[in-house]
């Protein structure tokens, strides 16, 4: 693969949207979207975990492909992410005791959080360089954000409107992601010409 | 478990994965690998298989460890548990059909992260003897398989016209592209809940004149 730096961007932002083209951490996007304030520091923490997991992913290649150990890839790279949310919830915990009761049980979530292991996975799977995996992860944690924010903001008017019951909860949030994603299928082909 | 509550006999614990807490329709648990690898019923049953064997084999061995494990680590061990298995999935799907495993990509390793199999080692293998954790986790997998297969083979009929690559229609069918990509996904399982939040609240609706009757 040699795509330039911008293409990566754009389309881990906008045309490849982790979220609603690769359905990569959609448990985050379901469950924490509820309210706006909440939607920005989440995605914030998760665009942070992703450029740690990247990171130390990449050394870690490296690494296991140099002792042709690379049955133990998978393994080493879920130990960094825990590590890297752990260094996360005690930062936020420390900092902003408020926003660390906010985001509750989905902060340690993040370790579960496939986009943040998907990074790791398809930069290896690309052969990516360093600043191309690096501009990858930072594009992926801003297209979540983004997804996440919209989501958030959609669902906060939805809040007044009248929705028979049937409807409400899950279904009505697929729904929504459903037409969002539909929205994002308009930018495929940005970011893949010269 | 209430204290009260009788403990559920094997069969129960085997069919609460498959109808009562259906992971993919009740709990709504696993949603990447759910929407990701379901554009067709093939790719749903393999993903569906190999969920499973990570399942019951993650549950087995954390049953297995359950009174040794200190409760600090605990996710820690789980994890890595989980993630041995995965690797093990990995590699066989690689040995067994490299078009199964180049159709479903890194979503195999990305089982790791798949929310039911932590849940299940959390909410149910650490706390039961190993046959229990098993049986339930074998139920839990095959409503996982149930799940995708209902996703997929919808998407396959309606987005490609075909259900495993054998064409249903004639060659007039016009396709419905958009079921097989991402919004697709979105929208067939969100009418898989519609569906069954209808069912139920029709349930609800014809259980509550009956009740009024006999109060009456």
């Amino acid at each position: 693969m040699h795509d330039s730096l911008s293409q990566i961007f754009i389309a881990t932002i906008l045309s490849n949207n982790f979220v609603l083209a690769m359905f990569l951490g959609l448990c985050p996007f379901l469950g924490v979207s509820g309210k706006l304030n909440t939607a920005l520091p989440m995605g914030a923490a998760t665009t942070f975990v992703i450029m740690v997991a990247s990171l130390c992913a990449f050394g870690l290649n490296w690494l296991v492909t140099e002792l042709n150990m690379e049955y133990l890839r998978l393994i080493s790279y879920i130990v960094i992410i825990a590590s890297a949310v752990q260094l996360v919830e005690m930062f936020l915990k420390k900092t902003s005791p408020v926003l660390f009761r906010a985001l509750g049980i989905y902060l340690p979530l993040i370790t579960t959080n496939c986009a943040v292991l998907g990074v790791a996975l398809f930069q290896t799977a690309r052969e990516y360089s360093f600043l191309q995996a690096m501009t990858f992860a930072f594009g992926g944690g801003l297209g979540f954000t983004l997804a996440l924010m919209l989501m958030a903001g959609l669902r906060e008017r939805l809040r007044l409107a009248t929705v028979p019951n049937v409807v409400q909860g899950t279904a009505l949030s697929l729904m929504l992601a459903g037409l969002l994603s539909l929205a994002f299928m308009g930018f495929a082909g940005l970011g893949a010409g010269e | 478990m209430m204290p009260g509550q009788k403990q559920p006999t094997n069969m129960e614990e085997f069919l609460e994965g498959i109808w009562k807490q259906n992971p993919t329709f009740v709990m709504v648990l696993g949603m990447c690998p759910t929407l990701a690898v379901t554009v067709s019923s093939m790719n749903a049953i393999s993903m569906g298989l190999a969920t499973t064997f990570v399942l019951v084999a993650s549950a087995l061995l954390v049953s297995l460890v359950r009174n040794v494990v200190p409760a600090q680590v605990r996710i820690a061990a789980y994890i890595l548990i989980i993630a041995t298995f995965v690797t093990v999935v990995d590699y066989a799907i690689q040995a067994i059909s490299l078009a199964v495993y180049d159709a479903l990509g890194a979503f195999i390793q990305l089982i790791v992260v798949n929310c039911i199999i932590l849940g299940r080692a959390e909410a149910h293998a650490a706390k039961n003897p190993p046959i229990r954790a098993v049986i339930n986790a074998a139920g839990m997998g095959i409503g996982f398989t149930i799940g995708l297969f209902a996703l997929g083979s919808v998407r396959e009929i309606l987005g490609a016209g075909k259900l495993f690559g054998i064409a249903l229609f004639g060659a007039d069918f016009q396709p419905w592209v958009v079921m097989v990509l991402p919004p697709g996904g979105f929208f067939v399982l969100a009418s898989w809940l519609l569906l069954f939040n209808w069912l139920d609240s029709r349930k609800a609706a014809n259980a509550q004149p009956a009740e009024g009757r006999v109060h009456a």
